[in-house]
């Protein structure tokens, strides 16, 4: 308290500085951020031992393991979303700051976004190769992939709100999200199928769309009074 | 400007346990709400409860008289909360801390080289905050209380880690933002001696 004006920080400097600082703890701690993406390489490389190397079964599986693997490493990623804020306090600190708690929770969706979701969808060419899908269809697949991680990214970080006090909510985390991941999971899957069958596939493009934007604009409401209620 | 943190009938009940019923308290500028009380009788509980992160069985904490949870953003960002856990991220350093926190409340046009330099922590601002040990991390965290430009301080067992220079320290810093008109909410155990006007609630 002084004399001096305050400085009042503006709302969106909320939403960038929890997304700055959590992009710059990611950097700090690469090996939180390279698990998931670990994961969901290994995933795409065994499933071709385990099945048959047949073209025509590669072809055919290859979007459905692509997109079942990029849904389970979301899932993996979403445990830790909260729990580092929760056990060293920030998170208690976020919640009684004078930001509005939806935009602080969504700057950290996004920080997860990026440093989860994002690096999918750009390592995700290079596994398709593998599964002989034609250059005609990557696109096609990166972009659902890249509409589906966001919708995956937003209503993850309300199960990962919810379960933030609990131990090993991991399970419990999975079972909340995986009912509202269907839809993505099979709008995606059936998609790049649909693509690669030449068929008609905007359809699925919209709807994933028309998901995101649903997830977007509601989810960070739902993460911040899931948090509250955590938190009591 | 006088600002009024009052609290109304509050009666708050954890699990089986009635941690406080019918507490009622007023506080105005300039003065400062001391919370006694032995281990685990519910101080944290009351804090979290005035910060709106709790809900009360009865009751309501009223700001400028109008109720908190009304208001909570106007609330929040009249308040700055030094909890047990400092809330600092270990893997940054200390002035990526102090520069997070400048985007979640008003900030004072201090110079943060003189606050720094009277928390002596000037030489530490470049250590990753786990290398420092919990004293000097509880003095950052009494910098990121001074930096921000706030009337109510929340504040949490203060003393916890901070050597006999510290808890002076802390004791002037509540005298001086008493004296300006700040107003300041303590749980602590040990004695404080704190030149101002004190209430004291002693829980059970």
């Amino acid at each position: 308290m002084n004399g001096s004006a305050p400085i009042q920080p503006g709302m969106l400097s909320g939403l960038w500085a929890t997304a700055r600082r959590d992009l710059l703890l990611a950097w700090k701690r690469p090996g939180d951020v390279l698990n998931p993406l670990f994961f969901f390489a290994m995933v795409c490389t065994l499933f071709p031992l385990a099945v048959g190397p047949s073209a025509e079964q590669l072809e055919f599986s290859g979007p459905g393991v692509l997109w079942v693997a990029a849904l389970l490493a979301t899932l993996l990623s979403l445990n830790s979303l909260f729990l580092g804020d929760f056990e060293d306090g920030s998170l208690d600190q976020l919640l009684v700051s004078a930001q509005p708690l939806p935009v602080l929770a969504l700057g950290k969706t996004l920080a997860h976004w990026l440093t989860s979701g994002l690096p999918l969808v750009l390592v995700s060419p290079i596994l398709a190769i593998t599964y002989r899908m034609p250059w005609s269809v990557v696109p096609v697949m990166m972009l659902t992939l890249l509409l589906g991680t966001i919708s995956l990214s937003l209503l993850g970080s309300i199960g990962a709100a919810l379960t933030v006090g609990l131990h090993r909510g991991t399970a419990l985390l999975s079972l909340l999200i995986l009912p509202l991941a269907m839809p993505v999971l099979l709008l995606g899957a059936n998609t790049v199928s649909l693509a690669a069958g030449n068929d008609i596939y905007t359809t699925g493009i919209w709807a994933l769309g028309a998901y995101a934007v649903a997830s977007l604009s509601l989810a960070p409401y739902a993460t911040a009074a899931a948090l509250r209620i955590s938190n009591e | 400007m006088t600002e009024k943190l009052s609290a109304d009938n509050l009666t708050l009940i954890r699990g089986e346990r009635c941690l406080f019923e019918g507490l009622d308290f007023a506080l105005n500028s300039g003065e400062m709400l001391l919370l006694e009380g032995r281990n685990g009788c519910g101080k944290t509980s009351l804090m979290r409860a005035i910060a709106g992160m709790l809900s009360l069985e009865t009751g309501q904490v009223l700001w400028n008289d109008v109720p908190v949870l009304k208001q909570r953003q106007t609330f929040h960002g009249a308040l700055v909360w030094l909890a047990h856990r400092t809330g600092l991220k270990g893997d940054l350093n200390m002035l990526e801390n102090l520069h997070f926190e400048q985007s979640l409340r008003p900030q004072s046009a201090d110079d943060h080289e003189v606050v720094y330099d009277r928390l002596g922590i000037e030489r530490l601002r470049r250590l990753p905050l786990r290398s420092l040990s919990a004293g000097q991390q509880r003095r950052v965290a009494l910098a990121r209380m001074l930096l921000a430009d706030v009337p109510l301080w929340l504040m949490d067992e203060p003393f916890t880690n901070l050597d006999r220079e510290g808890r002076k320290l802390v004791m002037t810093l509540v005298e001086e933002h008493l004296a300006a008109g700040g107003m300041c909410v303590m749980a602590a155990h040990q004695d404080v001696e704190i030149n101002a006007p004190v209430t004291k609630i002693r829980l059970q």
